[in-house]
C-alpha cells in the first residue's frame, strides 16, 4: 500500500501518493492549474511561475515542483494567485513576437491558451525593450525563431535529458538570456541529430520543422510524375489534426487526401517496411550464420543513425546496412516502377510523408542515391501534410476510404507496426522465425518487445535457437543500452533503436500535443494502439507473405540480399565528429 | 596548438583531480581560466570532454557569469570607471565612444587582440573624473574626443 497524503485544494479533499506535486494532486481532483514550462516526464523545473498557488507559505509556490504534505491547504484561485499568473504572462508578452496570425502554432499555442484563460486584457502592458534575434533556418530539419521563445526550457530538457544530445542550452543571463547552441553556432553546425523532439516539446512557435511544402507544391505543379508514400506512423496521428480522437487510424482517408492533393501514385512506405524486413532479416540470419558483427542494430531511424555516427562511431559496423523503408521504396520506385510504368526515372519525383524531421536530412544524404538521383526527393512531416490538406480545402474527416495503388501499395501487419517502438523487432522476428526454422509461425505477436519501457529485453526461442534481443527508444535510453553492450555487461544478437521516445508514432514531425493533454494521456501508447489494431485486422501479418513483394523479388531483385538488392537497398555510414562543423 | 600543449596537460590534471566532485564544472572552469587567461572554445571543448558534460552546458555557465572570459584579454586592457563621480562627469559617453571606435561591445576584445574594453567600479581617482586606465596608465578629465588620440598611441 502506497503512503497516501491527504490535503485540501480549493476546499476539495484529495488523497495522493507521497511525493506527488501539488499540480499532480490538483489534476487528480480535476482542478486545473495553468502551466507553461511544465511538460510531464520531460521538464519539471518551476521556472515560469505560471502555475503558482497559495500553499499558506509566505510566498506563492510553483505547483509543478511543490511537494504535497499532510494537511496542506492549497488555494489555486485567489485574487493574488490570479494576478501573479497574469503578470508573468504579461511580462512574457512584452518580449514576445506577437505575430500570431502567421505563426505555425496559431490556434495550437499554449501561450495563446494562457492569455485566453487568464483573461489578459492588454498584451502590451509592459511595453519596453525587446531583443531581436535572427531566425536560424540553416538546418534542413529544425527552424528556431527566438523572437517567439518563452525561455521555458522544454526543448533544452528534451534535447539533454531525453535524447542525450544537448546541443542547445540557455546562454547569457537576465534580459539577454536565450536558448541557443554554444558559441552562437547554428543548429546545423552542431551534433544535432534532427529528431525534432524540441519542436514537439515547444509550447509556442519558437521551433518548427523546415518547410518542404513549397518544393512539394512546385513538384505537383510541374510536368513530373510525382509519387507519394506515407510512413506507418502518419496514419496513426494525422486524424488528430482534423479533430478525430487520438488513436484513430486514418489510412483510407489519408490515401484519399493524397490523391486529391494531386499525387500521381500513392504507394505505401509499409511496403518499404516489408521489404526492409526481408533484407534486414536476411542480413541478421547471415551475420549469425557467418559469425559477422553482432549485435546487429536496426537502421530505420535517421535520427538514431546520425546519433550513432556522431556519438558512438565505434558501433557503425553493428548498424544494419539496410536503407530505411522509405529510401528503399524510393529506390524501387525509380527503377522497378519506372521500368514497369515506362517512365524515365528522371521524370519521377518521390515525396515521403514522415512522422519525422530527421528524414529531411536523410533524404539529402549523398549515400542514398542511385545514378545521380536521390532515392527520395522531398520529405514532408505529418504536420505539413495536414497543412496542405487544410489549404486545399479538403474535408478530411468526411473523406471516403481509398486503397493504395497496386504494385508497391500492399503491406502486411508487420510493416504497419514499424511505427511503434519494438515494431521493427517484432516484424523481424516474424520473419526470422520462419527463415531460421523453416516452420510456419503460429502466434505472430511478440508482446515482450511491445510497450514503453525505455529498454526492453527478450530471449526469443526460434525452435531451439536462442535469440537475445533488445529494444530502445529515445537516444538517451539507446546510449545506456550501447554502454551496457560496450562494457560487456550485456550480450545481444539483435537490437532495435528508435531515435524518438515511443518510436515514430511520437516522432518530431507528428501533430503536437499540448502539455495538459500529455499530463493525462499517454500519447505514444494511444497512437501505437492504432497501429497494433491495424496489424490485427490484416489478413497477412508477416512481411514474407506480401504478394506484391514476392513479385518484386521474382521479377526484379532476385532474392533478399542479392547483388541487385544490395546495390539498390543497402547503404553505408560515416563517422562524424560532434564538433566537425565548429571552427 | 603545440605552444599550448603544456597548458592543456595542466588542464587535464585539474579535470582528473576534480572530476568526481559534485559540481566540478565551475571550479574546473575557474582553474582553466587561471591557466589560459580565458575559457576559449578549445578550452571549453576539453572541459566538456573531460567532465562528460555537453559543450552547451559549459558555454551556458561561461556566459552566465561575467567573471569568465571567452577570449584572452587584449594586449591593452582599457578600464573605464563607472563609479558615481566618474559617471556623473560623463564616463558613460567616454565608454560609448571607445566601444564605437574599437567596434566592440563592452567586455569584448578586438579581433587583432590589441584592446580589451571593460567597465570598472571606482578606481579611487575621483578628483580626476572621468577616469580610465590603459593597463597601468591613468587618463583623467576625459571627454569623448580624447579617445581617438589615446587609442592611436597604442596602435603603432
Amino acid at each position: 500500500m502506497e503512503n497516501m497524503i491527504n490535503l485540501t485544494i480549493d476546499g476539495v479533499q484529495v488523497s495522493v501518493p507521497a511525493g506527488s506535486t501539488v499540480l499532480e494532486a490538483a489534476r487528480a481532483a480535476n482542478i486545473h492549474i495553468p502551466t507553461l514550462c511544465y511538460l510531464k516526464d520531460v521538464n519539471q523545473i518551476g521556472a515560469c511561475r505560471v502555475c503558482v498557488v497559495d500553499v499558506g507559505a509566505r510566498a506563492l509556490q510553483a505547483a509543478c515542483v511543490y511537494p504535497v504534505a499532510e494537511g496542506m491547504v492549497v488555494k489555486t484561485n485567489t485574487p493574488a494567485v490570479r494576478q501573479a499568473r497574469k503578470t508573468v504572462v504579461e511580462l512574457l508578452l512584452s518580449i514576445h513576437d506577437r505575430k500570431c496570425l502567421s505563426c505555425p502554432r496559431n490556434n495550437n499555442c499554449e501561450l495563446q491558451d494562457l492569455c485566453r484563460d487568464l483573461g489578459i486584457e492588454d498584451d502590451n502592458r509592459f511595453a519596453g525593450g525587446v531583443n531581436h534575434y535572427d531566425i536560424d533556418d540553416a538546418s534542413p530539419c529544425v527552424v528556431r525563431d527566438n523572437n517567439k521563445c518563452v525561455l521555458c526550457r522544454r526543448c533544452v530538457a528534451a534535447c539533454h535529458n531525453q535524447q542525450n544530445v544537448g546541443v542547445i542550452g540557455a546562454v547569457r543571463r537576465g534580459f539577454n538570456t536565450a536558448i541557443e547552441s554554444p558559441w552562437g553556432f547554428k543548429l546545423a553546425q552542431t551534433g544535432c541529430v534532427n529528431c525534432g523532439q524540441c519542436i514537439v516539446a515547444c509550447p509556442v512557435g519558437a521551433l518548427r520543422e523546415k518547410d518542404s511544402i513549397k518544393p512539394v507544391e512546385a513538384l505537383l505543379n510541374s510536368p513530373k510524375h510525382v509519387v507519394v508514400q506515407p510512413a506507418p506512423a502518419v496514419r496513426a496521428a494525422l486524424g488528430e489534426e482534423f479533430g478525430l480522437p487520438m488513436g484513430t487510424s486514418v489510412t483510407g482517408k489519408m490515401v484519399a487526401a493524397l490523391r486529391r492533393l494531386g499525387f500521381d501514385k500513392v504507394f505505401d512506405t509499409d511496403f518499404g517496411a516489408d521489404l526492409t524486413i526481408l533484407e534486414e532479416g536476411t542480413e541478421l540470419v547471415q551475420r549469425i550464420t557467418n559469425k559477422g558483427v553482432l549485435p546487429m542494430i536496426t537502421s530505420c531511424s535517421p535520427g538514431w543513425i546520425k546519433y550513432c555516427e556522431t556519438y558512438n562511431p565505434d558501433f557503425l559496423p553493428n548498424l544494419s546496412s539496410c536503407k530505411s523503408p522509405h529510401e528503399m521504396l524510393g529506390a524501387v520506385i525509380k527503377t522497378y516502377y519506372a521500368e514497369k510504368a515506362g517512365i524515365d526515372p528522371k521524370d519521377i519525383a518521390v515525396v515521403s510523408v514522415m512522422p519525422c524531421t530527421a528524414k529531411k536530412f536523410e533524404s539529402k544524404r549523398p549515400e542514398l542515391s542511385n545514378d545521380g538521383m536521390q532515392d527520395v526527393d522531398e520529405v514532408i512531416t505529418t504536420r505539413e501534410l495536414a497543412r496542405m490538406i487544410r489549404a486545399a480545402g479538403i474535408d478530411f474527416a468526411n473523406l471516403p476510404d481509398e486503397d493504395f495503388d497496386s504494385l508497391l501499395g500492399e503491406s502486411t501487419g508487420a510493416g504497419v507496426i514499424f511505427g511503434a517502438t519494438g515494431g521493427v523487432m517484432e516484424a523481424a522476428l516474424r520473419f526470422a522465425y520462419e527463415a531460421v526454422t523453416g516452420k510456419e509461425l503460429e502466434k505472430v505477436e511478440f508482446h515482450e518487445v511491445r510497450g514503453l519501457k525505455g529498454v526492453k529485453e527478450a530471449e526469443i526461442d526460434l525452435n531451439g535457437t536462442k535469440l537475445n534481443v533488445a529494444v530502445a527508444h529515445g537516444t538517451g535510453n539507446a546510449q545506456q543500452l550501447l554502454d551496457s553492450v560496450r562494457n560487456g555487461e550485456k550480450q545481444y544478437q539483435f537490437i532495435e533503436v528508435m531515435c524518438c521516445p515511443g518510436g515514430c508514432v511520437t516522432g518530431g514531425g507528428q501533430p503536437i500535443v499540448k502539455s495538459d493533454v500529455r499530463m493525462s494521456v499517454n500519447v505514444s501508447a494511444e497512437r501505437a494502439k492504432a497501429l497494433y489494431g491495424e496489424d490485427e485486422g490484416k489478413a497477412l501479418r508477416k512481411s514474407q507473405d506480401n504478394e506484391e513483394l514476392k513479385v518484386l523479388y521474382k521479377e526484379y531483385l532476385g532474392e533478399p540480399g542479392s547483388h541487385k538488392a544490395h546495390h539498390l537497398l543497402h547503404t553505408t555510414y560515416v563517422a562524424r565528429d560532434k564538433y566537425e562543423n565548429i571552427k | 596548438m603545440p605552444d599550448n600543449k603544456e597548458k592543456f596537460e595542466q588542464l587535464n590534471q585539474v579535470i582528473e583531480e576534480l572530476r568526481d566532485q559534485p559540481g566540478a564544472l565551475m571550479p574546473v572552469m575557474q582553474r582553466a581560466q587561471n591557466i589560459f587567461g580565458c575559457v576559449s572554445l578549445d578550452v571549453q571543448k576539453a572541459i566538456a570532454e573531460g567532465l562528460g558534460v555537453t559543450l552547451s552546458e559549459v558555454y551556458g555557465v561561461a556566459t552566465f557569469y561575467s567573471q569568465f572570459k571567452l577570449k584572452p584579454a587584449g594586449k591593452y586592457v582599457i578600464s573605464v570607471c563607472l563609479g558615481t563621480a566618474c559617471y556623473v562627469k560623463g564616463s558613460q559617453k567616454v565608454l560609448d565612444r571607445l566601444s564605437e571606435e574599437l567596434k566592440i561591445p563592452v567586455g569584448d576584445t578586438t579581433d587583432d587582440g590589441l584592446f580589451t574594453l571593460q567597465a570598472t567600479r571606482c578606481l579611487g581617482a575621483c578628483g580626476l573624473a572621468p577616469v580610465m586606465t590603459v593597463n597601468d596608465e591613468v587618463y583623467g578629465r576625459l571627454v569623448p574626443d580624447d579617445v581617438p588620440g589615446i587609442l592611436a598611441k597604442y596602435k603603432e
